[in-house]
């Protein structure tokens, strides 16, 4: 509190000392340049949707959505070349749903723990281990996924080989945590101690406090950690290319091998003639993955707004 | 009757507790498990010549210096770009922003900004850094690429913090004829301080680990000198480890696990480094 | 911000200082060379291992001459020489016809070298005892027609079938050469990989699944394969002699599955880059690609 203070007196200092237009115009200056900087992320996401559409749109012309979408047969070097992505399209949504069902509960968990069980100093030395999470790159958890988890899954569900969607779902679970816990974690933090301890005041327990209280009313900073989160799963490229298995079959369980949309993507980029066929479908493919990202977040958006307005009458 | 109630509220208290415990338990040992496992395979590698060293022999023998400088580039680069503009876009869309449709449309494109996959922010730093912009395959190109991939978290994480200012703190400073600028500079972020910090090492941890998109737009495997100005092509940990791992036949293993080593403890000290502020921060914010 | 961001501000400049000046390249003081200069190579993933010792050698021997080689694939490395990014391509695959006529567009004129070969290698699990196989064999496991080991004369057991994925030159060359048989009386240009077929970014990751796995099978470059795994000797029709792959069979023509590594630059290469080429196809460079684990252009005399 008295820090506060000291930066109320230091603030007032600094307006009092000042010629008050001078002052007016700077700040008009800096809030131009502010207004310019919260474009900047619709103009950076502007500029990949024009890059997706410029390559990829093309591709529509020599297949049709409907065969691109629903067809099963994806052959990029045939002659001539077919492209339907309906393997790659359930294979993403497959991984991603698992992961999800596994990230989001353990993370929230996870950030109620640091954020209003755990001492202050045990909370403060576990934040960095999670974050460092964030850190290790997707080639390592990659191998990590080949020379741990795949074993393990072959052996526990006696399959054929462990390249799997369950193995990508796992590691990229992981993969999501840190950002889930983190953001979730600062959400709770900033809840105002005084709901807390009305509701302790009312006799209730910390974990009904947890539960009631304090994970709904920082509902929205969860919800943007979550789509964060997912965001992440959806767009991972190098560790499911690693451990998902690569098939082009249109998978039919989580132990099936299979290819999600960023793996196919990543998997023919590299040597499409720029230009050609492949490379218009492959960010044709990138397009439908937008399309899909932006379609769950939108939807998260309208229940979280009904959510929203539920809790605050 | 009451202490049935009573206890049962208590039983599901103890049960509740212990799986958040647990959730937590969860996160954080494959943490140390990864780290005690490529510890284990990659110290034998660890030599001060693998760390001074450029790479020889396809990267097979010698050192890794070079990569290691260039990830140390990529992480200053990203930070320069992604975190003045990330902030300031935060700061827009909490202070300034009114609730229509731009301010709207300016929130979803950040969320679904953090879904596009590594791989296309690669070819979209090539179609427009490395082509368009004329910087060619360079350091420079990868840094704004690596930025715009971290855009979407900073401003997030920045915005969830400024929000959580409370809004008496604000009333209060303009209540004294502070004006708005002022307050959101001597006021509020001082006090977002530790979630902005947070945002940016998740972004930058990240972006040290990114292969996919410094694929197309400048990284190298072999280079005989650092680079010696931003145009420069680069190395990269994170490439290195890719290479490495997947193109080079008879690499010793030691050697493979030797780079992920090198890469996990850069990201372990910049995290270390942004945990003790945040800590400071938090602490001076509790005074 | 406030002071406490800016207490690590200094260290970190200092050390960013020290990195630029201080640490310097290991070449050996110059000694008198004619050619210096700056030159990029770009391309497949394959090659790379190949370029960077040959870049290495040349630098070594030309201090005043500076390479760089990146990856990573072909179709890239293809695509920067036409847009102007890089002196070399290096590639696995042979440049198409789209990709000439888009060059000429932009004023660039590839110009093809070929400067080894890599012979494929198909690799089956220690404990598998299946050890030969015909093309056409080959080609119904890879279709998924055939799909059980006891099929083959091996044990009751499924096939894995790995591969690689598209961004690998293998890609395509096993296709057209073992899938669809290119070249024999049997030859089906619609043939397709199966869809139970594993497609892996990397040839590491699929020689260690066949090390691991007793019932995968994949192809390699000679050079990536080790003791861990068993070669298939390969039949070209159930009449010819099996043959196992190896530098010579490659050279000489029995091993069938045998595929070009080439550089393309923009016409014909001259000053540095010649040097450069010269060199690669020298004697010298030649032994480099044996040590690689890939094919030399010509035996050793």
């Amino acid at each position: 509190m008295a820090m506060l203070q000291r930066q109320i007196t230091a603030a007032v200092k600094v307006s009092e000392t000042r010629l008050r237009q001078r002052l007016r115009l700077g700040e008009r200056v800096i809030e131009g340049w502010i207004f310019l900087a919260g474009l900047l992320a619709i103009v950076v996401l502007l500029g990949i949707i024009f890059i997706l559409f410029k390559e990829g749109l093309p591709i529509f012309a020599y297949t049709s959505p409907w065969e691109f979408l629903f067809g099963t047969e994806w052959c990029p070097v045939s002659d001539p070349p077919t492209f339907g992505i309906a393997p790659f399209f359930v294979s993403t949504l497959m991984i991603t749903l698992i992961a999800t069902v596994i990230a989001v509960p353990v993370g929230v968990a996870c950030a109620a723990y640091l954020s209003e069980v755990a001492p202050k100093r045990v909370a403060e030395a576990i934040k960095p281990i999670v974050e460092i999470l964030a850190g290790i790159p997707s080639v390592m958890m990659g191998f990590i996924g080949l020379a741990l988890l795949s074993p393990l899954v072959q052996s526990a569900f006696k399959l054929n080989t462990g390249l799997c969607g369950l193995t990508a779902a796992i590691m990229l679970a992981l993969m999501s945590l840190p950002i889930i816990v983190s953001v979730s974690e600062d959400a709770l933090h900033a809840v105002p101690r005084e709901f807390k301890e009305a509701s302790y005041a009312l006799g209730a327990t910390k974990w009904e406090t947890i539960w009631h209280v304090c994970i709904p009313s920082a509902l929205s900073g969860i919800a943007a950690a979550i789509l964060l989160g997912v965001g992440r799963a959806i767009g991972e490229t190098m560790t499911v290319l690693m451990v998902a298995g690569g098939a082009l079959a249109v998978p039919v369980s989580p132990t099936d091998p299979m290819t999600t949309m960023t793996a196919a993507i990543a998997s023919g980029i590299g040597n499409a003639v720029r230009g050609g066929l492949q490379y218009q479908a492959l960010f044709a493919v990138g397009l439908i993955l937008f399309a899909l990202t932006l379609t769950v977040n939108i939807s998260a958006e309208r229940v979280l707004e009904r959510q929203k307005r539920k809790f605050t009458r | 009757m009451t202490t049935g109630v009573v206890n049962s509220r208590r039983i599901s208290q103890r049960t509740a507790l212990t799986f958040l415990g647990l959730a937590t338990a969860i996160t954080v040992v494959p943490v140390l498990f990864i780290i005690i496992y490529t510890i284990i395979n990659g110290g034998a590698a660890i030599s001060w010549d693998f760390l001074t060293q450029f790479p020889s022999q396809a990267g097979r023998a010698g050192g890794i210096l070079p990569a290691i400088i260039g990830t140390f580039y990529l992480m200053l680069g990203t930070l320069v770009f992604a975190l003045p503009l990330g902030v300031m876009a935060g700061i827009y869309l909490t202070e300034y922003a009114r609730d229509n449709w731009l301010t709207r449309l300016i929130n979803l494109a950040i969320v679904n900004l953090a879904g596009v996959p590594s791989i296309v922010f690669g070819l979209f730093g090539l179609s427009v850094f490395v082509l368009a912009f004329n910087f060619g395959l360079s350091l420079l190109a990868a840094s704004l690429t690596l930025a715009c991939q971290a855009l979407a978290m900073v401003i997030t994480s920045s915005r969830e913090a400024i929000l959580a200012v409370p809004r008496e703190y604000r009333e209060g400073s303009l209540a004294i004829g502070v004006t708005k600028w002022q307050t959101v500079r001597y006021i509020v972020l001082p006090q977002a301080l530790p979630g902005i910090i947070t945002g940016a090492v998740l972004a930058i941890s990240r972006a040290a680990g990114e292969t996919a998109p410094i694929l197309v737009v400048g990284a190298a495997f072999l280079l005989p000198k650092l680079p010696q100005s931003p145009f420069d092509q680069f190395m990269a940990l994170s490439y290195h480890l890719y290479t490495v791992s997947a193109h080079v036949p008879n690499m010793p293993k030691e050697t493979v696990w030797g780079v992920a080593l090198v890469l996990l403890v850069v990201v372990l000290s910049f995290d270390m480094l942004a945990a003790a502020i945040r800590i400071k921060t938090r602490r001076r914010k509790q005074s | 911000m406030s002071k406490s961001s800016r207490k690590w501000l200094v260290p970190l400049m200092l050390a960013i200082a020290l990195a630029f000046s201080g640490c310097n390249s290991n070449l050996p003081s110059a000694d008198s060379s004619t050619f210096s200069g700056s030159i990029k190579i770009v391309g497949s993933n394959t090659v790379t291992p190949l370029s960077s010792v040959w870049a290495e050698n040349f630098m070594k021997a030309n201090p005043k001459v500076s390479i760089a080689v990146s990856g990573p694939g072909s179709g890239v490395g293809i695509a920067s020489l036409i847009d102007g990014i890089t002196d070399i391509c290096q590639s696995s695959r042979l440049i198409t016809t789209k990709e000439i006529e888009q060059a000429k567009a932009k004023g660039v004129n590839p110009y093809e070298v070929q400067v080894a070969s890599d012979a494929l290698s198909v690799i089956v699990n220690l404990s598998n005892p299946v050890s030969e196989l015909t093309i056409e064999q080959l080609s119904a496991i890879y279709t998924g027609k055939i799909t059980n080991w006891k099929e083959l004369g091996g044990i009751d057991a499924p096939i894995v079938a790995m591969a690689r994925d598209t961004n690998s030159g293998t890609h395509v060359f096993f296709k057209e050469h073992v899938v669809q048989m290119y070249g024999l009386p049997t030859a089906d240009k619609t043939l397709e990989y199966g869809n139970k077929v594993l497609f892996l970014p990397s040839t590491e990751e699929g020689v260690s699944q066949v090390a691991n796995n007793p019932n995968a099978i994949f192809y390699a470059g000679l050079g990536y394969v080790t003791d861990k795994v068993k070669t298939i000797a390969v039949k070209r029709t159930a009449g010819d002699p099996a043959v196992r792959p190896s530098v010579d069979s490659a050279l000489d023509g029995t091993y069938s599955i045998s595929r070009p590594l080439v550089y393309y630059t923009n016409g014909a290469p001259t000053g540095v880059i010649k040097a450069y080429i010269d060199y690669c196809l020298s004697e010298e460079g030649q032994k480099v690609v044996l040590e690689a684990g890939f094919v030399p252009l010509t035996k050793r005399r």
